[in-house]
């Protein structure tokens, strides 16, 4: 295998080893913010010793993540330095704001929560667990306004001086910020975290009963998981349905794949598992319309007109414009002549949309594996929907008094604390090997991205995560699983 | 500000001094970000254009945006 291959396998293992802690953070935050709550307003020391044992898990959860995040920032200097250059004028200013949040809510307010039981009061407190959760989410919608760009590259210029992507204006700014897929991700990504967070108590505590202990404890935990795990459940499915509308527009090449749909068409199909499709579903997700157009691969490859009427042209024909663009790039670059440099501006300009399509060979390129996507998709739908289905039922039994009589809801609560990392991941599959080729979607594709490495470099450093993560993950859930097992007992000092 | 600041040192000073079981979770920390930083980083993560002015970076990329590229592992796995 290639340094290219090598360098996005390590990336991929980075991130989703990243995003095994994120979502836990988002939702452990919500649970022990919203337990921290009930105590501040009830005046109940029972939800202060559950908020606490919560937080004793973020904890553990959080000193494991910490800093898997700045690994990435490591490869795209180390081994996508072509692509780190041609957005460093754009991610400077999300990265920056993440980095500077980050440090000053972890700086304080993650200091007054696990340090400030005895020394603020219990309203103060209660501020900084908010806070805490807060910033982490905050933080989360600076980080995923970086990787809506790269899936929706809008309010940037290409300037060929600098070779860079760049924001002119506090106007681009803005749109940056608010591109339509970085909100919508943001939604989906971090209300899949109170999924997770949610399906995580309701499990733990699920153990507690099946093993007669912490009994009021486990009851009232899973009472709090499951709503916030329910909420985020009904978010989760809004904020995907935002998404896949915005895949139709954005990138219709994603959605086929996902769809595993070679000819589109009025009124598609949505395909539930091969052979079983409930028709006109798709185009219903897709674009809101019973009977709207959804392309498919052949489509895309071959030219099409959307739904509201813009010709869309083939792959063949964007290659032959990408190359007009880099040509133009390459005149622009090496010559002094003004009248001949304006003159190459002005056909990159009228060019750079496709710009990267000037870096494929053929046309098929730019199709994403599509059996991987596809598989990816229905996983995590069908994860999804169960975990929803698994938090109904517990709050059904909570409320009909079943917890004890249904012990297969229990065991099947367990069960789904991995499920959930699995959906998690597959989302995230959907959503970046989808994209494939592209790092930047339509202007710069993963071979040019790449840094001038050996395979064999990238092959020893991704060798050397995989075994100091699988390190870490080991003695993070070995000291997970002792804290759970040692229960919501506080020690006497309530010190962490 | 200066009480702000006593304030959040104290916090610091008391709650590592207090520690029980959050004590093996900071060594798990401090172990990581000496394994990051004080190894990776230095002998594996160097960036790739490091030492190279704007200019430079520029030009290396730009060169490379502009030269015929190898495209048969685009993607990982057949479609």
């Amino acid at each position: 295998m290639d340094v290219v291959i090598w360098s996005r396998i390590q990336f991929a293992m980075t991130a989703a080893y990243h995003w095994l802690f994120v979502p836990l953070t988002l939702g452990l935050a919500v649970v022990m913010a919203v337990m921290e709550t009930l105590y501040v307003v009830k005046k109940d020391e029972f939800w202060k010793k559950a908020a606490q044992f919560w937080i004793k898990l973020f904890a553990i959860n959080f000193a494991v993540g910490i800093a898997t995040g700045i690994i990435l920032e490591f490869e795209f200097g180390t081994n996508w330095s072509n692509y780190s250059w041609f957005v460093g004028d754009m991610f400077g200013a999300p990265l920056a704001i993440e980095g500077i949040l980050a440090f000053f809510m972890e700086a304080t307010f993650f200091a007054v929560m696990f340090f400030g039981w005895n020394k603020v009061s219990p309203k103060f407190h209660l501020a900084s667990t908010w806070l805490t959760g807060i910033g982490a989410t905050i933080s989360a919608y600076w980080i995923l306004v970086a990787n809506g760009w790269m899936q929706n590259p809008v309010g940037t210029t290409f300037n060929p001086e600098t070779v860079r992507s760049e924001m002119a204006s506090a106007a681009a700014f803005w749109e940056v910020i608010t591109n339509p897929v970085a909100v919508s991700k943001f939604c989906h990504s971090v209300t899949s975290g109170w999924v997770t967070g949610g399906i995580f108590v309701v499990g733990v505590s699920a153990w507690y009963l099946l093993k007669n202990r912490h009994v009021e404890f486990a009851r009232k935990s899973m009472l709090v998981g499951a709503i916030v795990g329910l909420v985020g459940s009904g978010a989760v499915m809004l904020s995907g349905d935002s998404s896949g509308v915005h895949a139709a527009e954005f990138q219709p090449m994603k959605l086929a794949a996902a769809e595993g749909l070679r000819d589109g068409g009025n009124g598609a199909a949505f395909t539930i598992v091969p052979g079983i499709q409930v028709p006109h579903m798709l185009s219903l997700l897709a674009t809101h319309d019973w009977n709207g157009y959804v392309p498919g691969i052949n489509d895309i490859l071959n030219g099409y007109t959307d739904n509201d009427g813009n010709v869309i042209p083939s792959v063949e024909d964007k290659m032959i414009m990408g190359r007009t663009a880099l040509d133009a790039l390459a005149v622009y670059r090496k010559t002094d002549d003004p009248v001949l440099k304006a003159e190459a501006k002005a056909l990159l300009e009228a060019n750079v949309q496709y710009m990267g399509y000037g870096h494929l060979s053929r046309p098929e390129d730019v199709v994403p594996p599509v059996g991987v996507v596809f598989w990816a998709f229905r996983f995590m739908i069908g994860l999804g929907m169960l975990i929803a289905l698994v938090l109904l039922l517990s709050l059904i039994a909570i409320w009909k008094d079943k917890l004890g009589a249904w012990k297969w809801l229990l065991w099947a609560s367990i069960l789904c604390i991995p499920l959930v990392y699995i959906c998690g991941q597959s989302g995230w599959v959907v959503a970046e090997v989808g994209r494939q080729p592209w790092t930047i979607q339509g202007l710069l594709p993963v071979n040019v991205a790449i840094s001038s490495l050996s395979a064999g470099a990238v092959k020893t450093t991704f060798f050397i995560f995989l075994a100091v993560f699988a390190l870490f993950l080991a003695i993070e859930i070995r000291i997970m699983i002792r804290a759970i097992g040692k229960g919501p007992e506080v020690e006497p000092s309530e010190n962490i | 500000m200066s009480r702000l600041v006593s304030f959040f040192a104290s916090l610091y000073r008391d709650g590592f001094r207090n520690m029980t079981w959050g004590k093996p979770l900071v060594w798990l920390i401090l172990l990581k970000l000496i394994i990051l930083f004080g190894i990776l980083r230095i002998f594996f993560f160097k960036p790739a254009m490091s030492g190279l002015t704007e200019e430079e970076k520029s030009e290396k990329v730009g060169a490379a945006l502009t030269q015929p590229h190898n495209t048969d592992t685009l993607n990982l796995l057949t479609h």
